[in-house]
């Protein structure tokens, strides 16, 4: 179970300010290990969506060149306090997490 | 029920684009994107370090303030895979996107913005270097 | 040139020297980078400090004569001594020691009786420096700045110590005393401020804001790992956003306390508005009046001073109608032969040294030539911190890092193991020895003249040039990265690029590296040779710089 996520979310005028950050190796699939020499494997969030209010506001699409825990920001117009943010992301082993939070 | 569920669904997914990630040059990943060349713009600001604290860690931050801004694509120059990140916005999404990236020498950070069907990019260089001195 | 004697007769010093009539309502003094100097002693400024690009021939990139016609300094005089490596060694006899705790103290003491309600402000690089600093965590340094009168600090140097000790000390010792002020630090996870970015304090009834600036590239330039969960940079645009907002706040007048580098404040200066004065350190600059930068909304004020505790600057405000109608700066040098020492201080720093006096007096050699370190490539003790590495560890080559901190020996002084500390002292002294092709010596030298080169401030990390053992080699400043280090040889033999050689070094600021401290090393070499004769000093050919105020002749 991927550890938890890290959300805040607050409004300036009508416009929400979210920012995110998630626990993930983000290996790139080109690192060698020091001590075996041996590649470590790929292993890095892929895709990334946000809703505010359930309605999509961002898609993305990663590779392994995001740093290892990654972070995002992203800004919203036509929010309001207490609107709901989720943001989820998959990897390319198919494992997933989300977060969920309330714009403040 | 099913038009709610499209909706909630969101856009249409593509699948994960790995000949884009997979390319050597920031052309070619481009070109694999589906996106025209890009045109210069000033509309676009990227602020990250002018030197990396840490390569592995850069912070990087796009603000395109061209109007109808829906995609906001990341490059670093001379990653042996330069792609970092490809945002497609929707429903009220800035042109903005705040991040950070590995990069693994002195180089060019690279922002492709789609808007309107047409792309601009601007780009600033992050300076990456061994350290170590003092005054 | 001679020493003007009429001024220098024993006891017989400059009446008044350090008598400043009152100007105006707000003052401002301002100390930087003493790098734990308590006690008097030598320092030579630079015979080489070029400036490249928009800086060629501006302060403070003016070395010797080129700095005294600048400012209108007579050669021969206490001022030449203190501003310049003209005729140091002879000077130094003449004028003595400067700076010292207890010295600084009596005058920060006499400039405050004039100047009810004026404010210290310490631009840092205080903890680190001295022998005693570190062994004792940098507390001596704490209490001193203390018993000092020090009202707004921020820092560099002090990181080095550990992020947790910086902020024990701003949340217990600090507390009601000194503000800690940068609003550069954040958090490396949501980006939020470690310290307050600034203080406003009212002086006569005039509201002024202290922002701080810590040093930029504290991650890069020093290990990392002291910091791990902290960002520092430059970041102009929040700076920008903390100006507005403390005049907003209703200050009348805005000052930012830097680490930035000289360099890096005058560019600065240039791109945010609404700073009426910085007082900058970090670069070591000793800079007798402020540089005026016009910018989009008026002028900025930039000062650098010095270092080692040798300057104390003065910056007086005569603030009308809510703005500064005029003003007056004076850097004074600390003569310890002028002023008397302190009491408490002076019991201070007796108490702080007492328990380690023995380790600190150990006599390792005695000196024949003058050491020193400043300056862009080189200096002779540097030269010998080099000639140790490569003896004990028997290496081809050696790096030393290009510290800016480090006092200077009068030929015929005995080294203490309290002198060697002065160069010394620091939390990842390691030394090392590595296996290195040519390629990899030639693209490290590069990358840090890279960062002092550089014609963009913002990409220079303001301490000088590594120091190199072994190799003689030819440098451009005027190039850009990666041709500016030519002509490579080793014992007359050229450098091969895919050739391994031995290559000696200290500080390293990776994380997990050990190896016999620097300190150690360098006294059993001492111990050994026990003279240190003039020896050879180690410069690359400066090439295609033409004539630059910032090299004194017959250098390049
Ligand atoms: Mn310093
Ligand atoms: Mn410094």
């Amino acid at each position: 179970m991927a550890e938890p996520m890290k959300m805040r979310a607050s409004v300036s005028g009508d416009v929400a300010d979210i920012k995110v950050l998630m626990n993930h190796p983000m290996e790139t699939g080109l690192r060698k290990d020091a001590k075996t020499g041996q590649l470590i494997p790929a292993h890095f969030i892929n895709e990334v969506h946000a809703t505010v209010n359930g309605k999509p506001v961002l898609d993305a699409q990663w590779g392994g060149g995001v740093s290892k825990n990654p972070y995002l920001g992203f800004k919203v117009k036509g929010a309001k306090a207490g609107d709901k943010v989720e943001v989820s992301w998959k990897d390319n082993k198919g494992e997933s997490n989300k977060v969920d939070g309330v714009v403040a | 029920a099913a038009a709610a569920g499209l909706l909630k669904s969101g856009n249409v997914l593509a699948a994960w684009n790995s000949s884009a990630f997979a390319a050597k040059t920031v052309p070619e990943a481009i070109k694999d994107l589906g996106l025209s060349t890009p045109a210069d713009s000033k509309a676009i600001s990227i602020k990250a370090p002018d030197i990396a604290e840490n390569g592995a860690v850069v912070p990087v931050e796009v603000t395109s303030s061209i109007a109808g801004t829906t995609g906001i694509a990341i490059f670093a120059e001379k990653n042996a895979t330069p792609l970092i990140t490809d945002f497609k916005l929707s429903n009220g999404a800035e042109g903005f996107i705040s991040t950070r990236i590995k990069m693994g020498q002195t180089a060019m950070v690279r922002a492709v913005v789609t808007a309107g069907g047409k792309t601009y990019t601007a780009a600033k260089e992050v300076k990456v270097t061994i350290g170590g001195c003092g005054g | 040139m001679a020493i003007d004697n009429k001024q220098a007769l024993a006891g017989n010093a400059p009446s008044g020297f350090y008598d400043l009539p009152k100007f105006g309502n707000v003052s401002l003094l301002h100390m930087t980078d003493c790098h734990a100097q308590l006690l008097p002693i030598y320092f030579r400024e630079p015979d080489v400090n070029i400036g490249v690009g928009a800086a060629i021939g501006q302060p403070p990139h003016l070395v010797g004569e080129y700095l005294l016609k600048y400012y209108g300094i007579r050669p021969g005089t206490r001022e030449a001594y203190a501003f310049t490596y003209l005729d140091f060694a002879a000077a130094a006899r003449t004028y003595g020691k400067v700076g010292g705790f207890a010295y600084l103290k009596t005058l920060v003491d006499k400039v405050r009786a004039s100047r009810p309600g004026s404010l210290l402000l310490d631009g840092g690089d205080t903890w680190q420096g001295s022998a005693t600093s570190l062994w004792t965590n940098g507390q001596d340094m704490v209490d001193a700045a203390k018993l000092l009168g020090v009202n707004v600090m921020t820092g560099h140097w002090e990181f080095t110590y550990g992020a947790e000790r910086v902020k024990h000390v701003v949340d217990n010792d600090f507390k009601g005393h000194i503000d800690f002020v940068a609003q550069n630090i954040k958090t490396n996870d949501f980006g939020d401020p470690v310290f307050k970015p600034y203080v406003i304090k009212t002086m006569n009834g005039v509201q002024v804001a202290i922002i701080g600036q810590a040093f930029p590239y504290t991650p890069i330039a020093n290990p990392r790992y002291m910091v791990p969960d902290w960002s520092f940079g430059i970041n102009d645009d929040n700076m920008q956003k903390v100006v507005n907002e403390a005049r907003a706040k209703g200050a009348q007048v805005v000052v930012v306390l830097s680490h930035n580098g000289m360099d890096v404040d005058l560019k600065m200066a240039t791109r945010v508005t609404g700073i009426d004065a910085i007082f900058g350190g970090h670069t070591h600059d000793g800079v007798p009046q402020p540089t005026q930068v016009k910018n989009a909304k008026g002028t900025t004020l930039v000062t650098n001073a010095g270092s080692n505790g040798k300057f104390l600057g003065v910056m007086d405000f005569d603030v009308k109608n809510g703005k500064i109608a005029a003003w007056k700066y004076r850097l004074l040098p600390v003569f310890s032969n002028l002023l008397e020492p302190d009491a408490k201080m002076a019991k201070l720093i007796e108490d702080v040294r007492a328990p380690y006096a023995s380790k600190l007096n150990e006599k390792l050699a005695v000196t024949e030539e003058l050491l020193y370190r400043r300056g862009n490539f080189n200096g002779t003790f540097d030269q010998l911190i080099l000639d140790a590495l490569m003896a004990v560890k028997g290496a081809d080559a050696a790096f030393s890092p290009g510290f800016r901190w480090g006092t200077t020996l009068l030929s015929g002084d005995v080294i203490t193991m309290d002198h060697l500390m002065d160069q010394t002292a620091i939390t990842y002294p390691s030394t090392t020895l590595t296996e290195m092709t040519g390629a990899t010596i030639k693209s490290i030298m590069e990358d840090v003249c890279d960062n002092l080169f550089n014609a963009d401030p913002y990409y220079q990390q303001g301490g000088d040039m590594v120091r190199v053992g072994g190799i003689q080699y030819a440098v451009a400043p005027n190039n850009k990265i990666g041709n500016r280090i030519s002509n490579m040889t080793l014992k007359g033999k050229p450098v091969m690029a895919s050739k391994k050689y031995k290559v000696a070094g200290w500080a390293p600021v990776g994380e997990g590296v050990s190896g016999t401290p620097i300190w150690d090393v360098v006294a059993e070499y001492l111990r050994d040779i026990k003279v240190v004769k003039p020896r050879k000093l180690n410069e690359p050919k400066i090439v295609g710089i033409g004539k630059n105020p910032g090299i004194a002749p017959g250098i390049a």
